[in-house]
Formats: structure tokens, C-alpha cells, sequence
């Protein structure tokens, strides 16, 4: 019992840091209809910049919580540049060209955003300099620690904001427009290049406190680190239905639980014949199963209208 | 139009650029007949997860060459010239044998690489194929010289010497009777695991729990709550420090207190840095007896950070004695020929900086001994050297 509770408990975690990346795909995806598949890149220069900035401000002996504050504002302040340029620069132009070409970009500009990463912070792990000591607490027989209890509570916040700031804002309403129907919105005096900027940039602004978070938690951060964990985010706003914001918090917390128990449990399920070396298979078994029962997700619409 | 006229700019660009490189390349070796330019290829991850431990492959086989070139090695009468071609492999098998091939289409005369099992094992065939001498500084599976390649050595001790060692300093030293093991399925992880769980229990342990991951893994979470229901007194890892690192802390934070221990991937200063306080009572093993230890190994660890800035991760110190029982061997045969000093490497004995260099028929080193370490108040301390014959104080 004190296990299953553990890897709920495990599963939560990371799925809270995969629903906060799934709705940047997810974002974007409903009003472009386009795989932003340099997403998981944003995460990890957001990690790369929250590194640099607590790292240096750390060494100014600047007080731990402002430090904390600053680098994730100035992490956020990055990848909000970075989102809006990777837009301008690598989908704007091709918005009307065949859908093959933005994933091609998306690609590209995923390969050029590790290489500099590579370049600039270099090929090895980095320690990520958390300023306190994160403790642990029993919660009837589970451990969980501070920084766990962090993330949960950063992504149930951030997820409300996003919703209120869809559901009741100018803005908002703005861009379920423009997702609903671009040529309309527009017709409506709907500024489509502003609101596609804007959800970029937000999706940015998400993408790196879910690397801030991802970096707290697991104390490394690595050039690399984006891939995987775009992969998976992405499946996980495929699974809760992509387009829909509901369904990409669903679904990270849905994949996050998926993954723990499947990994935690299958080695005693099949006598050891597999092992948790299947946990990202998870991922993808799941991706697939999604695409052949319910190509539209859990809570997605009909996909066919955009097609 | 356009298109066509900025593909010629291109396409004029790097033909220009590259007359430009075979130039410059060439030039010097035509200009002075008696000197002997000799290529030594390097293969390792320059990029990936692994990429620190491969620059450090790097960095030991460039200091080696470097050093030769400044003291001025003769073979066959001719002043020597070496000149490092050094390639990523990215960890990746496929990738490796493309390296490998390129080496082998540059006319490389010995190869010192690549750093994993699994990326050595497949270009060994090519290297061998095209009679390429080819030693390993840290490819620790047994399958790399069990497959009959005259042309693959290893200068350093393989899965079978250190799993033997590691099972069996678990098992009566640290008294472990329930053991847990997991492996990153590479070639060396599971090589590894597989050594360390036939020799832990034939000293008496159980192994009660057998699970793998992969090399790219980050999150244990899911696969040690499950261990820690089983509440192993140690947890073997067969793997390399970046899923080392997580996987500790992972363990610590999780409040189980169960032993760890990894082999020679495990044993670096990266592991402690980043694990920080969950590092700490760590054990982790490398073929050979201590830097320290060795009579020239503090001197060389000085060197390297003199030039390179860091402290090593590895096995830089391998790959310079790798490098330099290639140049011995040339000596010898008075020939950088691959085919004609191929046959001294096997008979080649040096006073390297791991240790005394010989190999064995396989061309496996001879006599390899193996170094358990434990983490203490943030540092590697070596506790007991196992089997082999230290290197001979001069």
C-alpha cells in the first residue's frame, strides 16, 4: 500500500511537470494547428538560463528566494523572446505553405536550439543550485519533499491562471477566435499575428517554469534534456485530446501515473521477463493506442475540420 | 534562377574552402620527405549525455600526441609527426561504424577508441576488416576481444575481471545478502551486471531483484519505490554517471538507505559534484590501481589540469598509455605501417601511467587489477585493490 501510494504520489509529480509542457504544444497546436516540435527545446533553455542567472546571483550572495524569483522571471523572459522569434522566424513564413514544412522547420529549429545550448553551457551535466534544503515529509507512507510539493502546487496554479486568462480575458476570447476560425477572427478585426505571438510567447513562459521545475527536481540540467521530455508532453496533449487545454493537463497527470505505475509495477507483473526499462515505452504505446482508438484525445473535438 | 545561382556560391564556397584545407594539409609533409606524418584516429561521444567523459577520451589521446611530438619520435629513421583525427560516435552504434569507416577511408595508421562496448564491438569489425590496429582505453565488455579480431586490444580491465571483483567485494566485504541490480541494456551496463550477479552469487548473495533502464533515463522513481518495497542491503547499477546521478538522489530522496554501488562509470568527479550528499558512502570501482597510487599518475593528473582546466573525468590517463603503446609497437617495427607494426603491439610492454602494459593473447591487458572506491565527505577514497599486479614502482 505504502508503495502504490508512493508511485501515485511519483507519478503526480511528473505528471504536473508534463501537463505544464503539453500545453504549450497544445496551445499552439489549436490555434496554428501545428507540432511546435522545438517546444521541448524551450524547456531546457529555460533551464540553461534559471541555471546561469541563480548560479550567478547565488555567487552575488543575493538572498535565495529573490534569487529563485529572478532567474525564473529571467528564464521566462528568455523563452518568451525565444517563442515569439522561433515563431517570426520559422513559422510565419511557411503558414500557408503544405504542413510538412513547418514540421520540418520545428525540427530544425529543435537541432540548432540543442547545438547552441551545447555551445554555449557545453556538453556536460550541471548541478542546478536549489538555495535550500528541500525536505522530506511522510504523507501516509510516502515520501514526497518540498520541491515535489512545489511543483504540483506551481502547475494546479499556473493551470488555473491559463484557464481564466482563456475563458474570461480580451485576449482569450481573442484567441479561441482566431483557433475557431482564422479568416473569420480576422474579418472581425482580429489582430492573428498579435494572438499567434502572444500564445508563443505564453507557451514559452510555461515551457520554462516546467524546466525550472524539472531542473529543482531532479538537481541536473543537460543540453539534451528537452527531447525526451518534449516526446513525452507532446504525447500526453495527444492523449488528453491536442487543441484542448482541459485535456493537456489530463493528460500529463494521466501519462505521468501511466508511466509510474507501469514502470513500478510490470517487473512483479510478468515475473521480471519485463522490466522498467519499458517506462518510456509507455509513452509511446500510449501515444499509439490514443491514434488508433480516439485520434481526438480523451476530451478533443472532431480534428477533421482543419485538416 | 536565384536558387540556382546561390547554390553555385555555395557549392564554389566549399570547394574553394576545401582546396584551401588540402592545402594546408598536405603542404608540410611534401616539403620535408623525411618526416613521417602519422595519423592516430579517435573515436568517442563529443556530443550526448556522455559527452564530458568523451572529451576527456579526447583530451588524454591529444595530450599523449602532443607529448610525443614535443620529445621527437623517430620510427624507421624517419622524425614521426602525429596528427590527431578525432571523431563523435554519439554513443550510437550505427554511428560508430560510420566513424569508423571514415577513419579507415582517411588512412588512419592505429585507432585509440571509442569509449563504450557498445560502440567499440561494431567498429572493431571495420577496423579489422581494413587491418587497423585499434586500441580500446575503455570498452570493458568481454565480447570485444572474444571475437577473434587480431587488430582490437584493451589497456584496460575487462567486465569479466571487474563484475568478479565488484560481486565479490559486495558480497564478503560488505556482507550483502539481498542485492538488487539494475543495468542500462547497453553493452557494457548489462556486461557488466551480468559479471558482478554470477560472481555475487557465488559468494553467497541473492539476487533478488533484476531491472533495467535505459541510457538516455533520468527518472528512477517509478523502478526504486518498487525496490524499496523489497528492501535490498545493496543496489548495484551497471551504467554510466548521468543516469548514475539522478538515480542516487532519487534513491536517498526517497528515504531508502540501502547501499549503492556502481563500476567504473560511476567512478567520477561529475558523480560527486552533482549528487552532492546523496553521493556520499557511494561505491564505485576502476580497473587499475589508484592515480595516486601509480608512480607517474599525480604527476599526469597535474598536467592535465594545467592543460585542460578541469580535473580528469576518467579515462584520459588510459587513452594516453593507449596511445602510447601504439607508438612503442611503431618503434619497434621501425614502421607506422598498420600491417607491419600490428604484430608488435601484442609483444609490446610499457611502464604506462594506469599501469605496466602487456596484453594477453586476446589482447585483453594482462594481469588488470581492480580498485573499489567509496565516497567520503565528498571524495573518492580508494578502499581495496583487487586482484592483477599493481603497476611495478620504478
Amino acid at each position: 500500500m505504502e508503495i502504490l501510494l508512493q508511485q501515485i504520489v511519483n507519478g503526480l509529480v511528473q505528471g504536473s511537470v508534463y501537463a505544464l509542457v503539453a500545453l504549450g504544444y497544445t496551445m499552439v497546436y489549436g490555434i496554428l494547428g501545428l507540432i511546435n516540435f522545438a517546444h521541448g527545446e524551450v524547456v531546457m533553455i529555460g533551464a540553461m538560463i534559471a541555471l546561469t542567472v541563480l548560479q550567478t546571483l547565488l555567487a552575488a550572495a543575493v538572498a535565495p528566494v529573490l534569487a529563485v524569483v529572478l532567474s525564473l522571471l529571467a528564464a521566462m523572459a528568455v523563452c518568451m523572446a525565444l517563442g515569439y522569434s522561433i515563431e517570426r522566424i520559422a513559422y510565419r513564413p511557411l503558414r500557408n505553405a503544405p504542413r510538412l514544412a513547418p514540421l520540418i522547420t520545428a525540427i530544425g529549429v529543435s537541432i540548432v536550439l540543442q547545438n547552441l545550448a551545447m555551445m554555449i553551457w557545453g556538453r556536460e551535466y550541471h548541478s542546478f543550485p536549489l538555495p535550500f534544503n528541500s525536505t522530506s515529509h511522510q504523507l501516509g507512507g510516502a515520501i514526497v519533499n518540498d520541491v515535489q510539493i512545489a511543483i504540483v502546487a506551481v502547475a494546479l496554479l499556473i493551470m488555473s491562471a491559463l484557464m481564466w486568462l482563456v475563458q474570461r480575458t480580451r485576449m482569450g476570447r481573442a484567441m479561441r477566435a482566431v483557433a475557431e476560425n482564422p479568416a473569420a477572427a480576422a474579418l472581425m478585426g482580429v489582430d492573428i499575428n498579435r494572438v499567434i505571438s502572444a500564445t508563443f510567447m505564453l507557451g514559452s513562459a510555461l515551457a520554462a517554469i516546467a524546466g525550472f521545475m524539472v531542473s529543482a527536481n531532479y538537481g541536473i540540467v543537460h543540453y539534451y534534456m528537452g527531447f525526451m521530455l518534449g516526446l513525452k508532453a507532446f504525447t500526453a496533449a495527444v492523449l488528453g485530446g491536442i487543441g484542448n487545454l482541459r485535456g493537456a493537463m489530463l493528460g500529463g497527470v494521466l501519462l505521468g501515473l501511466i508511466e509510474s505505475l507501469g514502470a513500478g509495477y510490470i517487473g512483479d507483473l510478468t515475473g521480471g521477463f519485463l522490466g522498467s526499462n519499458y517506462q518510456d515505452v509507455f509513452a509511446f504505446l500510449v501515444l499509439i493506442a490514443v491514434l488508433i482508438l480516439r485520434p481526438s484525445g480523451l476530451l478533443g473535438e472532431k480534428l477533421a475540420e482543419r485538416a | 534562377m536565384f536558387i540556382n545561382k546561390s547554390a553555385l556560391l555555395v557549392a564554389l564556397g566549399i570547394a574553394l574552402a576545401g582546396c584551401g584545407k588540402s592545402e594546408t594539409a598536405s603542404n608540410p609533409a611534401a616539403a620535408s620527405p623525411d618526416e613521417l606524418v602519422i595519423k592516430i584516429g579517435a573515436a568517442a561521444p563529443l556530443t550526448g549525455p556522455q559527452a564530458h567523459i568523451g572529451k576527456d577520451n579526447e583530451n588524454g589521446t591529444r595530450m599523449a600526441i602532443d607529448d610525443a611530438n614535443a620529445r621527437g619520435v623517430t620510427i624507421g629513421g624517419k622524425k614521426a609527426r602525429f596528427e590527431l583525427l578525432s571523431e563523435d560516435d554519439q554513443t550510437d552504434p550505427k554511428t560508430a561504424t560510420i566513424v569508423a569507416q571514415k577513419l579507415v577511408d582517411a588512412k588512419v595508421n592505429g585507432v585509440i577508441g571509442h569509449l563504450n562496448s557498445g560502440t567499440t564491438i561494431p567498429a572493431s569489425a571495420i577496423y579489422f576488416k581494413n587491418g587497423i590496429p585499434q586500441i580500446s582505453p575503455s570498452a570493458t565488455a568481454v565480447r570485444y576481444t572474444a571475437q577473434g579480431y587480431k587488430t582490437a586490444f584493451r589497456v584496460m580491465t575487462n567486465d569479466a575481471q571487474q563484475g568478479k571483483a565488484l560481486g565479490e567485494f559486495a558480497a564478503k566485504v560488505l556482507g550483502a545478502k539481498q542485492i538488487a541490480v539494475i543495468d542500462d541494456r547497453t553493452a557494457y551496463g548489462q556486461g557488466l551486471a551480468d559479471e558482478f550477479v554470477k560472481s555475487a552469487e557465488a559468494n553467497g548473495a541473492k539476487i533478488i531483484v533484476r531491472e533495467y533502464t535505459t541510457d538516455k533515463a533520468v527518472d528512477f522513481t517509478a523502478v526504486l519505490t518498487s525496490i524499496k518495497g523489497k528492501q535490498p542491503d545493496l543496489l548495484f547499477f551497471g551504467g554510466m554517471d548521468p543516469q548514475g546521478v539522478p538515480m542516487i538522489k532519487q534513491l536517498r530522496a526517497l528515504g531508502i538507505k540501502t547501499q549503492f554501488m556502481m563500476g567504473d562509470g560511476g567512478y567520477t568527479p561529475k558523480l560527486i559534484e552533482l549528487a552532492g550528499d546523496a553521493a556520499e558512502g557511494a561505491y564505485a570501482s576502476l580497473p587499475g590501481v589508484p592515480l595516486d597510487n601509480m608512480p607517474s599518475g599525480r604527476d599526469f593528473a597535474k598536467r592535465y589540469e594545467e592543460r585542460f582546466h578541469q580535473p580528469i573525468q576518467l579515462y584520459a590517463p588510459y587513452c594516453y598509455d593507449a596511445v602510447n603503446v601504439m607508438i612503442a609497437a611503431m618503434q619497434k617495427a621501425g614502421s607506422a605501417e598498420p600491417e607491419k607494426y600490428l604484430p608488435e603491439i601484442g609483444k609490446t610492454e610499457i611502464e604506462g601511467v594506469t599501469a605496466k602494459i602487456a596484453f594477453d593473447e586476446k589482447g585483453d591487458i594482462k594481469g588488470g587489477a581492480v580498485t573499489v572506491y567509496q565516497v567520503h565527505q565528498g571524495k573518492w577514497h580508494a578502499v581495496q585493490t583487487m586482484g592483477g599486479t599493481p603497476a611495478v614502482k620504478p
